[in-house]
């Protein structure tokens, strides 16, 4: 009964489900230790989510696709720090703007362009070769069956914990939102790191859309994220907004949602609204009982005026 | 009479005029509907049902007939709004809330207009109020003619389901699926998976998926969040069944049978009894007897 339960097909589900979250969620981890929270995480997915599957339904080309997701992700984060840098506009506000603007934009888009839901050839799997073929606690099939967007998602976790740790960009980005004032008076641009966070942000999310709709699900419809971007936000605040924590998170609750799945597609009788509530439920203990130490930056959602 | 009084009563009968233009246009010969739905026109399921039907009577009906639609209302007070602000034009002869989670509203709405039509679905529940249609889809007799199929053609003996939630038409669908395979063949596994939502296609495409691990080679599900799930179905060499309208287009080879409502049945007595001057009291049933259900045949089924 166990290794049914805990067959691997459930871990390697687990890791597909918490690609978008990674995007998404270390994305936004990096505004927001410079000091800017973006909630407008879904509405950039979908833009994203919509532009990747277009063109790669008229191109079939997944390269163009994932192209097409960063573009969006870029043009629409200039356009989100000119609001919260240079306007100084209330971010929360702000972020709940974009996320109705991707949400009926893409929807308009997708109406005008493509009309009725249509699949595409997403990212097929792919095989590393000889650790792929790993039978020894299901290792191959768990961690190298994926698709290339759900390995490039969990390289990210160390690469941005590296530049967050250890570069001098990463130190600057902490700067900038711990005590943008002390930033400024050492000669960092303030607000040139946090354009760059939040645009760098916004691609990933365009990015985290892509990796919905050619990797993972390969189709596109109406509010295809579904939350998915919100939850994202709330796994920065999971993780204490740093990379390891934010996959944690991602992990916990995608761990949960497919132990959920497994269990009906195994005959197991539990009653459904008990399944659908698990994760959120097992995440808040989760976060009951976690560390407190945060490295939650002092300066966020603060517009920073230079005073002169 | 003063110049200031003649202008008031001119505001005053001009006011009257227009208030009274709309009960006017109401009373022309184009039957006019207002339907408000949960998701999207193109969703390959329950809204799209609607919208199908409706455009199919104005294809039908041509200048006689004309509708509005509002679509991805899945807030219900949004809902509420625009069911309010057409009852209150009068322009409208039928006023369609297409979703369960809008009775309240229309329970609340229908007394204040006993001058307006309403119709909602999917209910038997007029509320006892003569100007309240009721309508539902006898969903669970396609179910059951798709599960006979698909036990049917089932070799692995698994088959997979991915449900919204356990209400309505989804649930009336799933048992007679179920009910359908177990007649056909009482030995066959028929797995469910209510996930807990009508709009999460990540959750419903890897509940797909996770069938797909656990050995099933057929696929159904209700609700507009089974598109994810059709794509594996076909990437992975599944059948699908389908419901509320014909995915065959997406699901290509994959596509067996579909079940399609035919909305457009009901309606069409619906407006001859506005016409006739009842206004409602009546729950309409959609079925294969009445054709108001449909069994589509998608390309692996024929």
């Amino acid at each position: 009964m166990i290794e049914n339960i805990l067959a691997p097909s459930v871990f390697a589900t687990c890791l597909r489900l918490s690609t978008p979250y990674l995007f998404a969620g270390i994305g936004e981890m990096f505004g927001q230790r410079s000091g800017m929270l973006n909630l407008g995480v879904e509405g950039v997915m979908l833009m994203g989510a919509f532009f990747a599957h277009y063109v790669v339904l008229n191109t079939g080309s997944l390269l163009l696709g994932v192209i097409a997701a960063l573009v969006v992700g870029l043009v629409m984060g200039v356009a989100i720090a000119f609001v919260n840098v240079t306007l100084k506009a209330e971010q929360g506000i702000s972020g709940i703007g974009v996320y109705l603007f991707g949400l009926g934009m893409s929807e308009l888009l997708f109406k005008t362009l493509v009309g009725t839901p249509r699949s595409v050839s997403g990212f097929p799997p792919l095989h590393i070769p000889v650790l792929s073929d790993i039978e020894f606690l299901g290792i191959g099939q768990i961690f190298f069956q994926h698709n290339l967007l759900v390995y490039v998602a969990f390289a990210l976790v160390p690469i941005s914990a590296y530049v967050l740790r250890r570069t001098p960009l990463g130190l600057m980005i902490r700067a900038v939102g711990q005590t943008p004032e002390a930033a400024d008076a050492m000669g960092i641009n303030v607000a040139r790191v946090r354009y760059m966070t939040v645009i760098f942000g916004a691609m990933m999310a365009g990015l985290a859309g892509a990796s919905l709709s050619i990797a993972l699900l390969n189709v596109f419809q109406q509010n295809l994220t579904s939350g998915l971007g919100f939850i994202a936000i709330a796994l920065v605040y999971f993780g204490r907004w740093r990379p390891v924590g934010v996959m944690s998170g991602a992990l916990l609750f995608s761990f949960v949602n497919a132990l959920q799945l497994q269990i009906s597609a195994i005959g197991i009788d539990v009653p459904s609204e008990f399944a659908v509530m698990a994760p959120y439920v097992i995440t808040i203990i989760a976060l009951v009982f976690a560390s407190k130490q945060t490295e939650k930056p002092t300066a966020l959602t603060k517009p920073f005026d230079r005073g002169e | 009479m003063n110049k200031r009084n003649l202008t008031l009563l001119l505001v005053v009968v001009a006011m009257l005029v227009l208030s009274a233009l709309p009960i006017a246009r109401a009373q022309d010969d184009v039957f006019r509907v207002a339907a408000v739905a949960p998701s999207a026109t193109n969703d390959l399921a329950f809204s799209q049902s609607m919208f199908d039907a409706l455009t199919l009577l104005k294809s039908e009906m041509g200048d006689g007939f004309d509708f509005v639609f509002q679509e991805g209302t899945f807030v219900v007070d949004d809902a509420a709004v625009a069911l309010r602000e057409w009852a209150s034009s009068g322009e409208y002869d039928l006023i369609i809330a297409h979703g369960s989670q809008y009775g309240s509203i229309i329970e609340e709405l229908a007394p204040e207009f006993p001058e307006t039509s309403f119709a909602w679905g999917t209910d038997v529940n007029t509320f006892g109020l003569n100007n309240v249609f009721a309508y539902t889809a006898a969903s669970d007799q396609g179910g059951f003619l798709n599960g006979a199929m698909a036990a049917y053609m089932s070799e692995s003996g698994i088959i997979g389901v991915v449900g919204p939630i356990e209400v309505g038409d989804a649930k009336l669908y799933v048992d007679g699926f179920v009910a359908g395979a177990q007649a056909v063949n009482p030995d066959v596994q028929v797995l469910v998976n209510y996930i807990g939502s009508f709009s999460d296609v990540t959750l419903a495409t890897e509940a797909a998926n996770t069938f797909v691990s656990n050995g099933a080679d057929i696929l159904t599900g209700s609700a507009q969040m089974v598109t994810g799930a059709i794509a594996v179905a076909k990437d992975n060499g599944l059948l699908w069944f389908g419901t509320q309208a014909s995915q065959a287009d997406l699901a290509e080879g994959a596509g067996v049978m579909f079940q399609v409502y035919r909305w457009d049945v009901i309606l069409k007595d619906m407006i001859e009894k506005i016409q006739g001057g009842t206004l409602g009291g009546e729950a309409y049933t959609i079925t294969l007897a009445n054709g108001g259900l449909q069994m589509v045949m998608g390309q692996a089924g024929n």
